[in-house]
């Protein structure tokens, strides 16, 4: 158990190098540095001015050598202009080269600076994880009881009018993308001119003028209440739910056919507990590892949710960092993504040989 | 009250009158079951036998109510003491199962919870009926664990299905069936899916438990020898109706029933012989339940038929006088001389034995796997065979014996190319292919060695016609110059494995088990085969198809004088068939010789424990019990010294420790019988035979 997992800390160690350095290259291309010059410097610089900045600036020389600054293992550039003044990666102007540090990438802590938040990279970006791990949380508790109970209430009689309905309402669920269903929520509960707000306002069980939910939720970056988390929350947890549905469903009916099932229902074990007992755990195991993979696209659907509702999170610092080119903030980004995919891959894996006794993972 | 008021135990515990059974889809009604009475009486056991499709295990799970969505009792009823299960409400239902009626089933492994501890399974009973603590009841699950003679009863209780053996979990489910020690019991095929030793052990352990609590037995197979070792009665079904009933020596001896003569003749017992006494096959083919002829259902098949009696109305069942409750479902019964020889057996010339094809020297596979659970740990060897030497003829047959796990596939892929030899030497027609992997052999070589596969529903492309497959393999073995030789050729391999020519228009769907192996016959015997590897060619088949088939590999291996190495677990065909014999366990030959060789004394230990394993059904055959006990040990993790030294019953006769710490040399007996065995050759000799033929 312990080599496994530490040789599979290695294998994700491995995958999180290479694709940083994917998103480094991308991000650190040629015509993208010299779009950072002229927003970093001045928009009506002249091409040799922009050459010298990209130098001056350390964005110069091999992307290897490059990356390994931003990771920590090469030294960090120092420039030395014609007035004497030194810049260099791991020191600020006017502090002394000598005393600062050789090296200064992620392995020292150093995230680099946020050219969006004007603030070290690692500050803003906690506060914003923070912010997503809620949203997370909140539709993952949601999300998994949710489509888990669907699934094995559709699941165990196959063909039934329960299942037929249950089954519905999952295909459609799932085939709805979040900006549709976003938007249309919205429309529905917190719009004061259209939907349910407006005849709550007239029945007086809300004040007029007013929405049941809030269609923004900024206010729930300080305090999360039912009202203003409800609409993300189920924005993203409804697709889930129709797809988790699905393959419970699927699972479950697989499972019901088993012969097992049958030795279970022939020694007089009663419905229920043919399905609780011998049916469930079995069922659970294949869903298990797509309630696994719902984590890395959660990270997606929180890029759409997050900008509809104006929700400062992580898909939100996303968003804005693709958009303004803060290099630091988007490979921070990756990082994190990468993290969270690979760390989920693992629990899930180590899960599974816990909930199938037969399985040995090798 | 599980009873009904007015019945006592002088009646039948379960008693089935006129059921009819069917299955329901979109296009049609399907009877299953017609007219299907039966009755047991408490303590007896009765066997229900027929080939796969005659419905003996939908009577079965009609008796459990439990046909699925699509079938329905549509007549007749099932009275369990006295009760009609028929209309019982299912609460009702479920107070029974478990507690009065308990079923067994032939997969064991698929009928156990695989995520669930055995003894939780097992403890569930007794909570479910009896309202038993959950403490007590796994107190008694350890004791029934014990009862049915598993060893360590603590340790099974407490681990997961896929950590036992196949043995180990028939026992369980048997364990598990004996919780709340029910007045039925229910066998479907419990022993098809295991190894001859275990199923003898399996078989023993059933009889025994049936006598202790006084159970009733309601056994399904398609094994005569079987249901003769279990049954007090026997219940011969074919196409969905019972066609003859009564006591099993009386059915067993004088059969009053067409079909059961001709599956009786289809059998191979001891006495037939591939050229003197060739079996006979029943001729055309089961019926389809939507295609059943008019009157009796096995018209068509039959060699007794009168038209315009036979086929005029149904038959009912007659009793036959002076008997014990024999029935037969025959108009012309009392008319038939059932002691009348069989008319057209023919006496078959027994094929010439030529030079050495195939010669095998020390050869040695071994497999090399990991040991740890979640990968790493240490390499463990697996030794699928060790120094393997023989020689095989040109026109002989070489029966390759021994159960799962013996190493006698892992041979036939060596032979094959598909693996390579770790050591050793095949000579094939003096060129050495032992290290020459399928790929690069030439054509010809690839041509020369064929194989006929165990499932034949498995092996043939089911989107392509069965000429276009044979054709194929023309293609690859290079055969002719165009595609109208091909053709030709292709049809002239459908005449010789005896199949209409039409038939190279269909597709797989379209065949029955023993057609769609007659084409994998065909297909192995299309670049002119000199070696055929038949591995289990007929074990997936009826028996009444399997005479068929063994019969067709007989007749080709004469005219073209092939060489056949024919693997199987069936003694009783290998038997039949085979000019030699070699019985592999554990990756070792532990005996080998011509077949009379084999079946007579002297025989190597796990020889004699085999034979006698090997149910006979034929009353006059008397059967030595030699119940090996516990399992064949792990390849991974073979016993030092002789392999068979942990099941042997003849090791205290082995001066000192001799079997724990060598293997054992070959010895060589007259006639070139080769045993491998410490047993010295007076101990040898004074071996009995296992089977007697009492004198007729």
């Amino acid at each position: 158990m312990g080599l496994f997992v530490l040789r599979r800390l290695g294998v994700m160690l491995l995958t999180a190098i290479a694709l940083t350095f994917v998103v480094f290259f991308l991000t650190n291309l040629q015509p993208n540095l010299e779009k950072l010059a002229r927003t970093e410097g001045s928009v009506r610089m002249s091409e040799e001015a922009v050459q010298d900045w990209i130098e001056q600036n350390g964005h110069s020389g091999s992307v290897f050598l490059r990356y390994g600054q931003w990771l920590g293992v090469v030294p960090g550039w120092t420039y030395t202009d014609e007035k004497g003044d030194t810049r260099g990666r791991c020191f600020q102007i006017g502090e002394d080269p000598a005393t600062a540090p050789r090296y200064c990438g992620l392995l020292q802590g150093n995230w680099g600076y946020s050219t969006f938040f004007k603030a070290p990279v690692l500050d803003s970006l906690g506060e914003k994880l923070a912010a997503t791990g809620w949203l997370m949380l909140a539709v993952m508790l949601v999300m998994v009881p949710t489509s888990l109970i669907l699934g094995v209430l559709s699941g165990m009689r196959e063909g039934s009018v329960t299942d037929r309905t249950l089954s519905t309402f999952s295909i459609a669920s799932t085939a709805t993308p979040e900006y549709v269903s976003g938007v249309v929520l919205v429309a529905l509960f917190a719009t004061a001119a259209t939907g349910i707000s407006p005849l709550l306002a007239e029945w007086g069980l809300i004040e007029p003028k007013k929405t049941l939910f809030l269609a923004s939720a900024t206010s729930a970056m300080d305090d999360i209440t039912f009202w203003n988390f409800a609409l993300p929350v189920m924005t993203i947890a409804l697709y889930g739910i129709g797809y988790i549905a699905r393959m419970t469903r699927a699972s479950m009916t697989e499972v019901m056919t088993q012969q097992y099932i049958r030795t279970a229902r022939l020694k007089g074990v009663p419905f229920r507990t043919v399905v609780m007992r011998h049916a469930l755990r079995n069922a659970l195991i294949a869903p298990f590892t797509v309630i696994m993979l719902q984590f890395p696209w959660l990270l997606n659907g929180v890029v759409i949710v997050e900008s509809l509702f104006n929700y400062k999170g992580f898909g939100w610092t996303l968003v804005q960092a693709a958009s303004n080119n803060d290099i630091p903030l988007l490979l921070a980004c990756s990082v994190v993504a990468v993290v969270v995919v690979l760390l989920t891959q693992l629990i899930s894996d180590i899960g599974y040989v816990f909930l199938n006794p037969r399985i040995r993972l090798a | 009250m599980t009873s009904s008021p007015t019945w006592d135990p002088s009646q039948p515990i379960l008693e089935i009158e006129h059921l009819s059974i069917s299955f329901f889809t979109r296009l049609r009604e399907i009877p299953a079951v017609m007219d299907f009475s039966c009755k047991v009486m408490a303590g007896e056991a009765m066997g229900l036998v027929g080939e796969s499709g005659c419905g003996k295990s939908t009577v079965a799970l009609a008796v459990m109510r439990e046909l699925g969505k699509t079938g329905r009792i549509v007549g007749g009823s099932i009275k369990f003491k006295g009760r009609d299960l028929t209309t019982m409400s299912a609460e009702e239902l479920r107070h029974i199962r478990g507690s009065e009626i308990a079923m067994i089933y032939q997969e064991p492994m698929a009928s156990l919870n695989p995520a669930m501890k055995v003894g939780a399974q097992l403890a569930e009973v007794p909570m479910l009926h009896s309202g038993m603590s959950k403490a007590d009841a796994w107190k008694l699950a350890r004791q029934i664990v014990a009862d049915v003679r598993l060893p360590d009863p603590d340790r099974i209780i407490n681990s997961y299905p896929h950590q036992l053996s196949g043995g180990q979990q028939q026992r369980i489910v048997i364990a598990m069936a004996l919780m709340a020690k029910p007045a039925l019991l229910i066998l479907d095929e419990p022993t098809t899916a295991l190894d001859v030793t275990v199923e003898a052990g399996i078989v023993d352990l059933v009889k025994e438990l049936g006598e202790k609590y006084g159970t009733s037995m309601l056994f399904i197979s398609h094994n005569l020898g079987l249901v003769m070792d279990v049954c007090d009665r026997i219940c011969v079904m074919y196409s969905g109706e019972a066609v003859e009933t009564g006591n099993v020596e009386q059915v067993f001896d004088e059969m009053r029933h067409p079909y059961t003569q001709a599956l009786f003749r289809s059998i191979p017992l001891p006495g037939a012989d591939k050229n003197a006494r060739p079996l006979i096959s029943i001729p055309g083919n089961f019926p389809l339940p939507h295609e059943r002829p008019p009157g009796c259902n096995f018209g068509p098949r039959c060699d007794y038929f009168q038209k315009g009696r036979c086929d005029a109305a149904e038959v009912p069942m007659f009793p036959v006088p002076g008997s014990d409750r024999h029935e037969t479902r025959c108009f012309r019964w009392a008319e038939i001389d059932w002691d009348a020889p069989p008319a057209k057996r023919e006496v078959k010339e027994k094929a010439e034995i030529g030079r050495v094809v195939l010669k095998m020297e020390d050869l040695r596979k071994y497999y090399s796997v990991s040991g740890g659970a979640f990968g790493g740990g240490t390499k463990k060897v697996v030794k699928a065979n060790e120094t393997l030497s023989f020689e095989a003829h040109e026109g002989e047959t070489l029966a390759i014996v021994g159960e799962s796990g013996c190493g006698k596939s892992t041979f036939a892929k060596v032979l094959m190319g598909l693996e390579t030899a770790t050591s050793g030497s095949i000579m094939l027609f003096d060129e050495n292919v032992q290290s020459t992997p399928i790929q690069k052999r030439n054509t010809d070589t690839v041509s020369q060695v064929q194989m006929v596969f165990q499932n034949p529903f498995d092996t043939l492309n089911p989107s392509m016609s069965v000429g276009r497959q044979i054709i194929r393999a023309l293609e690859i073995f290079k055969y002719g110059k165009s595609d109208e030789e091909r053709h030709q050729r292709m049809l002239e391999l459908l005449d010789l494995v005896k199949l209409p020519r039409a038939f190279a228009e269909r597709m797989p769907r379209q065949l029955s088990g023993g057609q769609k192996q007659r084409v994998g016959i065909a297909r192995a015997f299309a670049g002119g085969a000199k070696v055929v590897v038949a591995d289990e060619p007929v074990s997936a088949l009826d028996v009444s198809v399997q005479a068929a088939v063994t019969d067709l590999l007989m007749d080709i291996q004469r005219e073209n004088k092939t060489t056949l190495l024919f693997i199987s677990h069936d003694l009783s065909i290998v038997r039949y068939l085979s000019d030699r014999v070699m019985v592999m366990y554990l990756g070792h030959v532990v005996e080998m010789g011509t077949t009379d060789q084999v079946f007579s004394p002297p025989y190597h230990p796990y020889t004699e424990a085999l034979l006698s394993a090997v149910p006979i059904a034929d009353t006059h055959v008397q059967r030595k019990r030699i119940v090996l006990e516990g399992d064949i040990p792990s390849a991974m993790n073979p016993p030092p010294g002789c392999p068979f030294q942990t099941r042997c019953r003849w090791k205290s006769q082995v001066p000192g420790n001799l079997c724990e710490t060598e293997v054992p040399p070959v010895q060589v007996l007259e006639g070139g019988h080769q045993i491998k065995c410490h047993l010295s050759r007076e101990i040898l000799a004074t071996m009995e035979p296992v089977i007697k033929i009492a004198a007729e």
